[in-house]
């Protein structure tokens, strides 16, 4: 049977080259980087090497670049390290309501330690409106947090005008770029964020590596307290093989970027148009201002993990709402932040295509989804509409 | 402890939440790379750096010239040694 991924944006697989980089730090290369003699100098000389790759993709100084574990643990150090550091100067922060599990659960801990969260609203595409940002600011305001683009819906947020609204009244700003990170062009100048969250394995590098830049001269608390690794701001020895990597695949993602969007944006395209065709399916985020790879839908009468379950039976892998809420039955905070009924959430659907996938793949997607569609419509006790439930499409935007 | 006010350093850095021992490192980086007889100010908020500081100071030959309370860090003034 076919076996065909799309669901880049829970991860990748890693690329050979980067694999191969890798693979001496996980064999002969063990030291630690702290040691001093030889074994430690090399996996130290690795990790810098590394950060000046990952630096350059983001366009920041080698200094900036702190090593984390995790998307999550770089969301949740900036949230929580920037309000503890700044608290003396306001406990409000912002963030929106598109943000990912690491970025809202790291503002509730805030909320139950003392601080004041605004949850920024979204319209029905998923932008955050840089005027409610405006609006929302307060004297205590002290920090910002809005992501760079979901993964859930893949629109891709208007940073730039946020952060110049942010730095009319000297607010910090922090972007969950996770998503956008290796992907898209994302330069910290361009964007003039202050934190920035990125995850190896969303650009083809391995799972354990993630990086939070940290705008030089930010005062931030650590998460996690120990040793002097990462300039005495993040202990824990280093997982230099992922570390390695990170830096190897992000090399690479600052050479091929251009190609791979553009390989990708017409594969995305093509499911696109094709599900426009269908009735009663509609896009979620918006057509354009969007992730390369990224076809996300709502499917009025049937639920995201029936259509999962089929698809996989048909070799397709692909989410429903977030990786966390595929696995959660749960209507996806993100979509209902979007106006979007928890009814028709439920249908939620999300491909992410990636450079392994072929227009071939694409093709044999387009043709199965709608019958798996049918197929699920036949039994659902829905199909002749919600009855006293409310009916959703009308917040989606593919048929416009 | 020595208190002092309006030190004006030739080089001043900001290691407030760095982890300890960054107090040494940095400083011993930063000594390094001034002239004899400038001065350096070290803001951090690590209590051991009381005690460090001075000390090292003491060990090293330079001259420690004082601290300032902040609200929540302190600075350190240190003054490099004559060659």
């Amino acid at each position: 049977m076919k076996k065909i991924y799309l669901d880049h944006v829970a991860t990748n697989p890693l690329i050979p080259e980067v694999f191969d980089a890798m693979a001496p730090y996980l064999k002969e290369e063990f030291g630690n980087p702290l040691s001093v003699y030889e074994y430690g100098m090399k996996a130290k000389t690795a990790i810098e090497d590394a950060r000046e790759k990952v630096a350059g993709l983001i366009n920041s100084k080698p200094a900036e670049v702190i090593f984390t574990a995790s998307g999550a643990e770089a969301n949740n150090f900036a949230l929580r390290g920037i309000a503890l550091a700044r608290q003396n100067e306001g406990k409000h922060v912002l963030v929106s309501r598109m943000e990912h599990h690491s970025i809202l659960n790291s503002a509730r801990f805030l909320e139950k330690s003392g601080f004041a969260v605004t949850y920024l609203p979204v319209d029905k595409k998923g932008f955050v409106d840089p005027d409610t940002v405006r609006k929302s600011i307060t004297k205590e305001t002290i920090l910002i947090s809005v992501i760079h683009a979901s993964s859930e819906v893949g629109t891709i947020e208007p940073l730039r005008e946020i952060v110049k609204v942010a730095k009319e009244k000297n607010i910090v700003v922090h972007t969950d770029a996770v998503a956008t990170t290796g992907n898209i062009p994302v330069d910290v100048k361009d964007l003039g964020v202050d934190l920035l969250s990125m995850a190896a394995h969303q650009f083809y590098g391995p799972k354990g590596a993630a990086a939070l830049y940290v705008r030089q001269g930010m005062r931030i608390v650590p998460l996690i307290y120990g040793g002097i690794q990462e300039s005495g701001r993040r202990a824990g020895t280093e997982n230099v093989p992922a570390i390695v990597g990170m830096g190897k695949a992000a090399e690479l993602a600052k050479a091929e970027m251009k190609n791979r969007a553009e390989y990708l944006r017409p594969l995305r395209d093509r499911i696109v148009d094709a599900m426009a065709g269908v009735d009663r399916v509609y896009l979620t985020g918006d057509r354009e201002k969007r992730l390369p790879g990224h076809a996300s839908f709502c499917v009025e009468y049937i639920e995201g993990e029936a259509m999962l379950l089929l698809l996989a039976a048909k070799g397709i892998f692909s989410a429903s709402g977030s990786a966390c809420s595929s696995k959660a039955l749960k209507a996806s905070p993100v979509l209902l932040s979007m106006g979007i009924s928890s009814s028709l959430a439920q249908g939620s659907i999300v491909f992410t295509l990636g450079m392994g996938n072929t227009r071939e793949d694409v093709d044999y997607v387009v043709n199965e989804f709608p019958a798996v569609i049918k197929r699920l419509r036949e039994i659902s006790p829905y199909a002749q509409g919600w009855g006293d439930r409310e009916e959703g499409g009308e917040q989606c935007t593919v048929k416009e | 402890m020595k208190f002092i006010e309006n030190v004006r350093p030739d080089v001043t850095t900001d290691i407030v939440y760095m982890m300890c021992p960054m107090h040494l490192l940095k400083l011993e980086e930063h000594m390094k790379e001034l002239e004899p007889g400038q001065i350096l100010e070290i803001m951090t908020d690590y209590d051991g750096a009381l005690e460090d500081i001075p000390a090292w100071c003491e060990k090293t030959g330079n001259e420690f010239l004082g601290m300032e309370d902040s609200i929540d860090f302190y600075k350190f003034y240190i003054k490099k040694r004559a060659r």
